[in-house]
């Protein structure tokens, strides 16, 4: 018998096309600010108090990252477009193909943001 | 944390929000306005500073919502800029002559409102110009006024903008103003004089979409400020989420419905083209050359650079200084002006051609390195980060993940030979021509130089009429905003008639009263189908019908059934009956328009026959005592009838500048 971190439970399928918002739940306060900027309602409140909002209608996103933008927490949420939303870049000098999401990536890029 | 795991560890939760479907909150103000976006934001200010109390009610937050929430790089239109090379009245005429269909009403309101509309954002705190001088001697910057261009480095006419905080600053001042703010409410129904179809506009009812509350919105004037309906051909919920478009989720249309339903008049509602809908990649988050990436550099597969055309179809020698500045004789390039005299430069037009025969390779790349620094710096840093949904999504998102614009070099998605390069959500598809959308030229309710309709007491903001983008949402906004105080003055409150309030909760909460039933999703992507098969490229008398029957039937069938779980689902599901009457009015207005209109992309298997252009008219519908009327309006009904017979005598007498206190468009602060 293989273990398994998950027990086997009746659940609908994972909601597609992705989980556009994560929290770092270390660090989140759970103070709702990505809740209320939200245009579609894609979170609700946890109801259990000071933690992160849940994630209820991800099919719902548009995408726009006003949740993250907003988070008054540096790296308390983490937005996240949908696979088949990605496209990969180049490394002009040496022709190697980088995306996000894939392991060892290069380091953050410190360009500014005006 | 996804709802899933929270279910798996916690159960079930309870719906966070108070349940109060049916309860009522009465709400009272001289003028109401649906929408909080750019439009309904600007028409709120400009109303509450001629001093109409005003009411705003938005589906959403109206602290982000809107096409214009998450930010706004570009800004069109600013030809009143002190570095201009064109007055509005030589700009009008220009743009008038390529799309003979072009709300120019609208239009020379944008043209001699919108500079004026970003220095009234820069008092709220936006910034505007180039005040940290993070891009000292640039090309595209006027070392005086600081100000930083896009596209034409000579004509100065498009300003780029750090617009990602204007949404919160217009915020601020609405509530400076003592403007009420209901969010979470969307407009479900106008509330009419006596509850008849074609009498005074007196208000609107609204639904919170959290608690399931009814309000009861009383005022002397209701401002429509909706925007355009989107994502009627195509819901790629389960590809990119609601929508990958440029417009606002919350688009559905709410808006054009309740205007519909109240006997307002539509004009353009046939117009729509091809879409990219769910094929397309998240706006700007692809190499390209247009827009927000103008004037990237583009290589191929193998390094070598894509050919740049000039207006004439010859080769664009001189790199990025060629693309960005007049040819010799020019005066302005407009990247809105079809005339090719004034016409952006874009790839040779024998790329297509190239790529098939192997010249240059797929993929594309976007070759940021390869530019100037400043330009490298204002295309990946200060357009991508303040346009729409590129802040997070885009510039965080890569920069975090390594993407380094000095080094790196992003790619362009595959697309036909045609697409190519090119990357935005309303380029050339690669798939089916049926899949559509109302796009910037849409159409809504009728309005003339009061921006009122055909009903007394409803007027209309923002991207709804012939015309749109940004600057025409808030400059239309404000324009408005002056136009319905002004209106307001003399105006009593007429009492909402209470049949008609009852007959609209009965609509609203009846899928409450279902058990089980379909789910509001599979609705939605039927009417899609619907509107697809019965409404796409190729109309005519038998496939229109054959659509009407099919909304109606899916209205009366499926929509009366759907299943809900709570107030967020009741809201979806209202929204569908929104998109049934939406399709609709397209479907009447592309019934009511006989003939085949190349402008429009109207295609009609059953009348081929193409009027001259000078012969053409817009073709209205509106409902009336059971019945679709139509008519037809001459092209250029702006400065006709009552009207004045030119531009800027109309704008002089309409545009409610007689109560500023300066002469600045409105700031009457």
């Amino acid at each position: 018998m293989i273990e398994t971190k998950k027990n086997a439970v009746v659940l609908p399928n994972p909601a597609t096309p992705c989980i556009p918002i994560t929290f770092n739940e270390e660090i989140c306060i759970g103070c709702n600010t990505c809740v209320d900027v939200c245009r579609a309602d894609v979170l609700l409140p946890n109801p259990v108090h000071g933690k992160p909002p849940l994630v209820v209608y991800p099919d719902e996103c548009w995408f726009c990252g006003c949740c993250v933008d907003d988070c008054p927490v540096e790296g308390a949420s983490e937005f996240h477009h949908p696979l088949n939303q990605e496209i990969a870049w180049k490394d002009k000098k040496t022709g190697e193909l980088f995306r996000v999401g894939i392991k060892n990536p290069p380091p953050p890029c410190t360009k500014k943001l005006y | 944390m996804d709802i899933l795991d929270f279910i798996r560890n916690e159960g079930i939760p309870k719906w966070p929000y108070p349940i109060e479907y049916g309860e009522e909150t009465e709400d009272s103000s001289d003028v109401v306005i649906i929408g909080g976006g750019l439009a309904g934001c600007c028409a709120a200010i400009h109303a509450a500073r001629r001093g109409a109390s005003v009411t705003v009610i938005e589906k959403g937050s109206t602290k982000r919502s809107g096409s214009a929430g998450p930010g706004i790089d570009h800004w069109e239109f600013a030809v009143t800029n002190p570095c201009s090379s064109t007055t509005p009245d030589e700009m009008v005429e220009i743009m008038g002559k390529g799309d003979i269909f072009e709300a120019e009403h609208l239009l020379y309101v944008a043209l001699n409102e919108s500079f004026d509309t970003l220095l009234e954002f820069e008092e709220m705190g936006l910034k505007i110009r180039d005040t940290d001088d993070d891009f000292k001697d640039a090309p595209f910057r006027d070392e005086k006024s600081k100000l930083l261009f896009a596209y034409d480095y000579d004509g100065k006419l498009c300003l780029r903008i750090f617009g990602a905080g204007l949404k919160p600053a217009l915020y601020k001042e609405m509530k400076r103003l003592g403007v009420k703010i209901y969010d979470r409410v969307m407009g479900t129904s106008l509330l009419t004089e006596k509850g008849e179809q074609g009498r005074r506009v007196i208000g609107a009812t609204g639904y919170n979409v959290r608690t399931g509350r009814f309000y009861i919105f009383n005022a002397k004037a209701t401002v429509i400020a909706t925007a355009k309906p989107v994502r009627l051909w195509e819901f790629g919920s389960e590809k990119v989420g609601s929508a990958s478009c440029f417009q606002d989720v919350n688009c559905t249309g709410e808006g054009h419905a309740m205007a519909w339903k109240a006997g307002a008049k539509f004009v353009l509602m046939e117009r729509n083209i091809p879409y990219m809908g769910s094929m397309s990649y998240p706006p700007f988050s692809t190499g390209n050359s247009r827009t927000t990436w103008f004037p990237c550099n583009m290589v191929d597969a193998h390094g070598k650079p894509l050919p740049w055309g000039g207006r004439y179809g010859q080769p664009l020698e001189g790199g990025v200084h060629a693309r960005t500045h007049c040819g010799e004789g020019q005066k302005f390039l407009y990247q809105r002006v079809q005339d090719p005299a004034y016409a952006l430069y874009g790839y040779m037009p024998d790329l297509p051609e190239r790529i098939r025969n192997g010249e240059f390779r797929l993929p594309f790349y976007a070759d940021l390195p390869s530019m100037p620094d400043e330009e490298r710096d204002v295309i990946f840093g200060m357009m991508v980060g303040n346009e729409s949904k590129t802040r997070t999504p885009v510039f965080r998102k890569l920069t975090q993940a390594g993407f380094n614009p000095d080094k790196d070099m992003l790619q362009a998605n595959i697309d036909s030979p045609e697409g190519s390069g090119i990357n935005t959500p309303i380029a050339p598809p690669s798939n089916s021509p049926n899949i559509r959308d109302a796009s910037f030229l849409c159409g809504g309710p009728m309005i003339g130089w009061e921006m009122k309709t055909n009903l007394e007491g409803l007027f209309i903001a923002g991207n709804q009429t012939g015309t749109g983008c940004a600057a025409i949402a808030a400059t239309t906004g404000r324009y408005c905003g002056r136009s319905v105080a002004k209106y307001v003055k003399d105006k009593d409150f007429i009492n909402p008639y209470r049949p008609q309030i009852d007959e609209e909760k009965e609509r609203i909460y009846a899928p409450l009263k279902n058990d089980g039933g379909k789910g509001w999703k599979e609705v939605q992507i039927g009417l899609c189908r619907v509107m697809q098969d019965y409404c796409g490229q190729y109309k005519s008398e038998e496939i229109l019908k054959t659509g009407l029957w099919w909304l109606n039937s899916i209205r009366e069938n499926e929509i009366k059934n759907l299943s809900v779980n709570n107030p967020h689902e009741l809201a979806r599901v209202l929204e569908c009956d929104t998109r049934v009457t939406v399709g609709e009015i397209i479907m009447h207005n592309s019934l009511a328009r006989k003939t085949s209109c190349p402008q429009l992309d109207f295609k009609r298997l059953d009348n081929s026959e193409v009027k001259a252009a000078e012969e053409e008219s817009f073709i209205t519908v509106q409902q009336a005592d059971g019945k679709i009327m139509s008519e037809e309006v001459p092209l250029g009904y702006w400065l006709m009838g009552d009207f004045e017979p030119t531009l800027a005598e109309n704008y002089k007498k309409y545009s409610c500048f007689e109560d500023s206190n300066n002469g600045l468009g409105g700031n009457s602060k």
